[in-house]
């Protein structure tokens, strides 16, 4: 398929050239011209007012794999320590919904970790796990991760595949992908399965969270997605579920990385900030390094963690390791508190999927209030400190 | 000691907006950049060149246009450039990339492989692990340090959600680099001088030695069904009155939420 323009129809206005999202339209001798860089979005056939823009087929554009063969939906449950990532049962959550609307067993996928996690996942939700408890999947490894997935999926062709877009999701998934011949899509935020044609379309934000996209994968299978933590509910917990684990081993896998030494550097003010229900983040507003002294109070008495803009990292009044949006973490906490942060696109696109963002700023014109679902407008010495203090009198209560 | 590094062209995505009203791209004069990771894997082959004398190719896949982004390398001291470029690679996702990229790289030659984290425009971090199962080496993604490189074998630090992890893998090696690895260096007088003169080695379809069915759209397992603005929260509430009374009303808020 290519998308070309009818230079007999086109007026050469441009409009084309505005709404394409990949600049892939240029203006040729008055006459718009689609690129290399055309990822068939159609963003431009619909706004062409001459309806000059058409999609052409090609001969071998239709190129169907035998996908009937797939069943089933499964789900990459990640450990680490042995303890099954919160993100696998928020997947089984998703999992379970998509599997009834197909009417299709889920299965989770664990290795390394213990039987009685294994059964946990029963319990959250799944109908079989495929469990290998083999010593070198204790800390994680791109090569044994990729290979054992990589052939449980040949052997038992399931139709969707998920994991955790985790740094170890995101690191060995798209080997998996690579080698099956299969579409990935990154970092969803969203799974519904097609009514029509039963495929499941996902939905990620791109463009650092300027725009949504909707993605399939129509012809190859299994359909595989990393989900972004924190997004999907966890399904329904039940002690009397049943189903059946069955051990995998692992044979044939070749290694040619090791895994030295695993360093953890969680400070007190607890740093995994994916994991936090409350995030109390600090910007340069917050004028002097003191100031997150302050917002950690605030944290502990919400029970949260310590997030900060790039701004207040920069200026070191708190290690990166705290950094919130586009080159530090993507965060998805129940309550994001914006405290003296301008909210810059950049810092938006980590925070604003949170379920309840308070922005407290003393500039009423700040972006961040834009996005906010509360904002109070103050300054955060005064704000914050009446804040824990209200708060701390409740908890007494 | 060959190293390649894979760097994208991508809009400033600082600067694209959707225009709510018609649900299309407002993106006048938004200038297009060397994806930001990608300075730091064209830095950390740069600092292991210096220490081994390796020799440093940078390559791309894009549209003529991308040239630019590979005059910008030059001009930061690297040895060699390729623009992969084809109109039958065209609307390539990750996949067929991935595929695309591998083919070049195993006319190129390699040792260590570099790639950025992610390109800001996908934000998909898929490239790099799927070109290195393609060419069957190991990969390390998010590398925050190397320790240490021989011809044999590499020592890294890799950032994970708690911690890092120190890792060693045998070469020939894919490494993916997050930000805090380095500081990528500006280009010299010198180098901006040889871009201007570079002469850029295009490789097309026949040249990477690719079959048509696996690159470009033709290629591609996923489609971009469609695009649309995110939904923006409609329940905004600003507080109003003195500090103490616009603190009341939000503790009263989270309290109905049983947030507190
Ligand atoms: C490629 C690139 C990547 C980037 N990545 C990130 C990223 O990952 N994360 C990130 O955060 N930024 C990132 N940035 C930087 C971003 O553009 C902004 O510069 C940064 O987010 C601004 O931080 P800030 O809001 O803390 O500071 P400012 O923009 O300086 O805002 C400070 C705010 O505090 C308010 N204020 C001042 N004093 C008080 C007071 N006493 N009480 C209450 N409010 C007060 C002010 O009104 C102002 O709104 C990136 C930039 C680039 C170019
Ligand atoms: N078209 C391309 N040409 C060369 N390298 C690329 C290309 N696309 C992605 N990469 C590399 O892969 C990394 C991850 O990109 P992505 O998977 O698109 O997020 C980038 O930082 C680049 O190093």
């Amino acid at each position: 398929m290519r998308i070309v323009v009818n230079i007999e129809r086109c007026t050469g206005c441009g409009q084309c050239i505005d709404s394409c999202p990949f600049t892939a339209i240029v203006m040729q001798e008055g006459k718009a011209f689609i690129n290399e860089y055309c990822q068939f979005c159609r963003a431009c056939m619909s706004i062409c007012p001459e309806g000059a823009i058409i999609e052409i087929m090609e001969e071998g554009d239709i190129q169907k794999a035998d996908i009937s063969d797939y069943k089933g939906v499964w789900v990459f449950a990640e450990q680490r320590d042995g303890m099954v990532a919160s993100v696998a049962y928020e997947l089984l959550g998703a999992g379970r919904r998509l599997a009834d609307e197909l009417k299709a067993e889920l299965s989770a996928v664990l290795v390394g970790s213990t039987e009685d996690q294994a059964k946990e996942l029963i319990k959250w939700g799944a109908d079989k796990v495929y469990h290998c408890k083999d010593s070198i999947f204790e800390k994680f490894n791109d090569e044994p991760y990729s290979q054992l997935l990589t052939n449980l999926v040949k052997t038992h062709k399931p139709e969707i595949v998920l994991a955790g877009a985790t740094p170890i999701g995101r690191s060995f998934i798209p080997r998996v992908a690579a080698r099956l011949r299969t579409g990935l899509t990154a970092d969803c935020t969203a799974l519904e399965i097609d009514r029509d044609s039963g495929n499941l379309l996902q939905i990620r934000p791109a463009f650092g969270g300027n725009i949504m996209a909707t993605i399939l994968c129509p012809n190859h299978r299994p359909q595989m997605a990393t989900v972004r933590p924190r997004v999907m509910k966890r399904g329904e917990y039940n002690a009397d579920r049943n189903g059946e684990i069955i051990p995998v081993s692992a044979d044939n896998i070749t290694i040619r990385t090791k895994v030295l030494e695993t360093i953890k550097e969680v400070s007190e003010c607890m740093v995994n900030l994916q994991e936090a229900d409350v995030i109390v983040a600090g910007g340069r507003g917050l004028g002097k390094p003191d100031g997150f002294k302050m917002l950690e109070e605030l944290a502990e008495v919400l029970d949260g963690a310590v997030g900060a803009s790039r701004a207040a990292v920069d200026e070191g009044w708190i290690p990166y390791s705290h950094q919130v949006g586009q080159t530090g973490k993507t965060v998805c906490p129940k309550i994001y508190i914006a405290c003296g942060i301008s909210g810059a696109v950049q810092h938006l696109v980590g925070m604003q999927s949170s379920d309840i963002i308070i922005a407290i700023n003393k500039n009423p014109e700040a972006p961040i209030f834009n996005v906010a679902t509360y904002g109070i407008v103050g300054d955060v010495y005064e704000v914050v400190p009446l804040l824990i203090k209200k708060i701390k009198e409740i908890k007494e209560l | 000691m060959n190293i390649i590094v894979c760097i994208k062209q991508v809009p400033d995505t600082a600067e694209v907006r959707i225009n709510p009203e018609t649900n299309t791209l407002i993106r006048e004069g938004v200038p297009s950049i060397i994806n930001p990771y990608d300075l730091h894997a064209i830095e950390a082959a740069l600092q292991i060149k210096e220490k081994t004398g390796a020799k440093v190719t940078v390559i791309t896949m894009g549209p003529p246009q991308a040239e630019d982004a590979l005059r910008e390398a030059i001009s930061m001291g690297v040895d060699d450039v390729r623009l992969i470029s084809d109109r039958a690679f065209a609307g390539a996702d990750t996949w067929a990339t991935s595929y695309a990229l591998y083919k070049a790289i195993e006319k190129l030659g390699y040792d260590i492989i570099l790639c950025g984290k992610q390109a800001i425009d996908g934000d998909t971090a898929q490239v790099g692990p799927e070109v290195a199962e393609f060419l069957n080496i190991p990969h390390i993604a998010y590398i925050r340090k190397i320790e240490d490189v021989s011809d044999k074998s590499i020592k890294v630090q890799r950032l994970m959600d708690e911690g890092y992890d120190v890792v060693e893998s045998s070469l020939p090696v894919l490494l993916t680099v997050v930000k805090e690895i380095n500081t990528p260096r500006l280009p010299s007088l010198k180098g901006k001088m040889a871009a201007k003169k570079a002469v850029i080695t295009k490789m097309d379809l026949n040249a990477i030695g690719a079959e048509a069915e696996n690159v470009g759209l033709k290629g591609s397992p996923t489609q971009v069904k469609n695009i649309f603005a995110p939904q923006s929260k409609a329940d905004r509430k600003m507080f109003r009155g003195s500090v103490e009374e616009q603190v009341d009303m939000l503790v009263r808020e989270l309290r109905g939420l049983k947030c507190v």
